[in-house]
């Protein structure tokens, strides 16, 4: 049985459509990834799931719940780490952990016995007094994180969990995430990082204007949409020649700028014909979650 | 739309929020006692000395006991007011406390609800502190009757509280908090009757002080600290707890529509 199952999910905001008819099934103990351009409806299907915005249709249930009417019993196994911090900066690091678990009706002794195991997976054993204020970036997520396991959910919800860290703090957090997964934690988070989608999704849900476009594990879905190979060309005449000989060997171009994407399932011919061309630059490399997530969201600005 | 005016669910779930707000006050509490007391003890006593010495006696109370529980009123409900506005603010939209709090099995309506009550709390506090000045000066008539000031101050809180939350509802920035201050407070403050009997104003401003809440507050508050069981206190009562209700509910309905939209 799935531990959140969304059934053709609509939200109206005046005239336009943001959850145009979503489907969304989590698997037990998986990683589900939501991966979307801006405005896409990430948020807006997190907040449904939760209950906090009433979706205009659809059916939702989230750990054999139904949402909205039963989201407060289902939010007491979910925890949330939502896109920008929200820590109570008057407090340290410790009575952040005491107040939020006192907003599950937990007792504060279960709440202090917890603190520690909470503390240690964030890796804030040392800051456990600290205030707010002067944690780093990347303490923060962590402390966030943790917060949000103050109640031992069953299912974890992250809204772009890494967006804004460095590169040190995102693979903490993925750390992180991992050993949750393997704690049998059931996970669903929002991103438009494809790296990070690629890295811990099991599953991946592609969303645009509000419905799922494509579904699947990261493999499947470059096997899938998407050619083997990716050839990008640089330099002044790269479109030039892109468009001529280009064409010939690839099976699919894509310009962006001053470069040149051009997608093949037999890479050699194409490599054969730019050594020819000294003066083109060019990378080749397989291709990736991302240039399936630009096929089908496509290149222009989202904002 | 009219869904989000619907009545509000109560339940015990308040209460972590009252306390998360209680655990802030702790940490600052000397200040913010300070702040409290100070500014409406001053006032009291700087104009109930100085310009008391100048004045007949209003009613049979000399000034300071008349501006004594004038400010006892008064205190309250800016201790109320600032709390629901500027602190209620910070944690609705700067901080994002609410949104944090919603993630969790509360409801809004029980971020209400620990909001309200905790700032009716907090402004008994203030109630309290200037009641204690009127007894160390021992300016009440009846001891035990004044007593009757702790249930009042708490009334209050919840008449001034609940209005507050409603602005804060409203509100796009602090700035616009002032309109509030100018075009409410100020003129409960100078047409209730806090330092002079509402009988000396012209008819019309004594009409408009009729419709405002703290005028009820201080028809309570005054006999108590005289001696007297107030007139009709049973209906002054009721327009401050109707009020507090009444705000408290439209200021939710407020909130519904800017945070669960």
């Amino acid at each position: 049985m799935p531990v959140v199952n969304a059934r053709n999910l609509r939200k109206q905001y005046g005239p336009s459509e943001v959850v145009a008819g979503l489907d969304l099934s989590l698997a037990s103990g998986a990683c589900h990834g939501l991966l979307g351009p801006n405005g896409a409806g990430k948020t807006t299907t997190l907040k449904m799931l939760l209950g906090l915005i009433e979706p205009d249709g659809g059916e939702i249930r989230v750990l054999d719940l139904p949402v909205p009417s039963l989201a407060r019993q289902a939010r007491v196994r979910i925890g949330v780490v939502p896109q920008m911090d929200n820590l109570d900066p008057d407090f340290s690091v410790t009575e952040n952990l005491l107040t939020y678990g006192r907003y599950f009706g937990l007792k504060d002794a279960a709440i202090r016995d917890r603190i520690p195991s909470l503390l240690d997976f964030a890796g804030l054993n040392s800051r456990a007094e600290s205030r707010i204020q002067t944690l780093s970036g990347g303490m923060k997520r962590r402390l966030t994180l943790a917060r949000a396991l103050v109640n031992d959910p069953d299912v974890i919800f992250l809204d772009e969990p890494t967006t804004g860290l460095d590169p040190q703090a995102r693979h903490v957090i993925w750390q992180g995430l991992r050993k949750l997964l393997s704690r049998g934690k059931t996970i669903l988070l929002t991103t438009h990082f494809m790296d990070e989608a690629e890295r811990l999704c099991d599953r991946l849900t592609i969303i645009d204007r509000g419905r799922s476009i494509a579904e699947g594990s990261p493999r499947e879905l470059i096997a899938t949409h998407i050619e083997s190979d990716v050839v990008e060309l640089y330099g002044e005449d790269a479109s030039g020649w892109g468009r001529q000989e280009g064409m010939l060997h690839a099976d699919r171009i894509e310009e962006a700028g001053e470069t040149v994407f051009c997608y093949t399932r037999h890479p050699r011919p194409l490599l054969d014909a730019l050594k020819d061309r000294p003066d083109l630059k060019y990378l080749h490399r397989p291709a990736n979650l991302e240039d399936v997530f630009l096929k089908l969201t496509g290149r222009e600005l989202r904002d | 739309m009219s869904g989000q005016f619907r009545f509000p669910r109560l339940s015990l779930r308040f209460i972590p929020v009252w306390r998360r707000n209680f655990l802030v006050w702790k940490k600052l509490a000397l200040p913010s006692i300070l702040g409290n007391l100070a500014d409406p003890m001053l006032y009291m006593l700087g104009l109930g000395f100085g310009l008391g010495s100048l004045l007949p006696d209003i009613d049979g109370m000399s000034y300071l006991t008349f501006l004594g529980a004038g400010t006892v009123a008064y205190s309250t409900m800016n201790s109320a007011t600032f709390e629901t506005l500027y602190s209620g603010f910070s944690r609705m939209h700067v901080q994002k406390t609410w949104e944090a709090i919603l993630n969790t099995p509360l409801e809004l309506d029980d971020v209400l609800m620990g909001e309200w009550l905790w700032a009716a709390s907090k402004s008994l506090l203030s109630g309290l502190a200037i009641l204690a000045v009127i007894w160390i000066l021992g300016l009440q008539a009846d001891w035990a009757l004044s007593l009757w000031l702790i249930p009042l101050a708490f009334l209050i809180g919840l008449c001034f509280s609940g209005m507050g939350l409603v602005m804060t509802a409203i509100s796009p920035s602090y700035d616009f908090f002032m309109y509030y201050f100018t075009l409410v407070i100020t003129p409960m403050v100078l047409l209730c009757g806090v330092f002079y009997p509402v009988s000396q104003l012209p008819l019309m401003l004594q009409t408009l002080s009729a419709w405002l809440p703290l005028s009820h507050a201080i028809d309570i508050a005054r006999p108590l600290v005289r001696g007297v069981i107030p007139v009709n206190w049973i209906g002054h009562a009721s327009v401050l707890l109707l009020w507090g209700l009444c705000s408290f509910w439209l200021a939710l309905g407020l909130t519904r529509r800017r945070l669960l939209e």
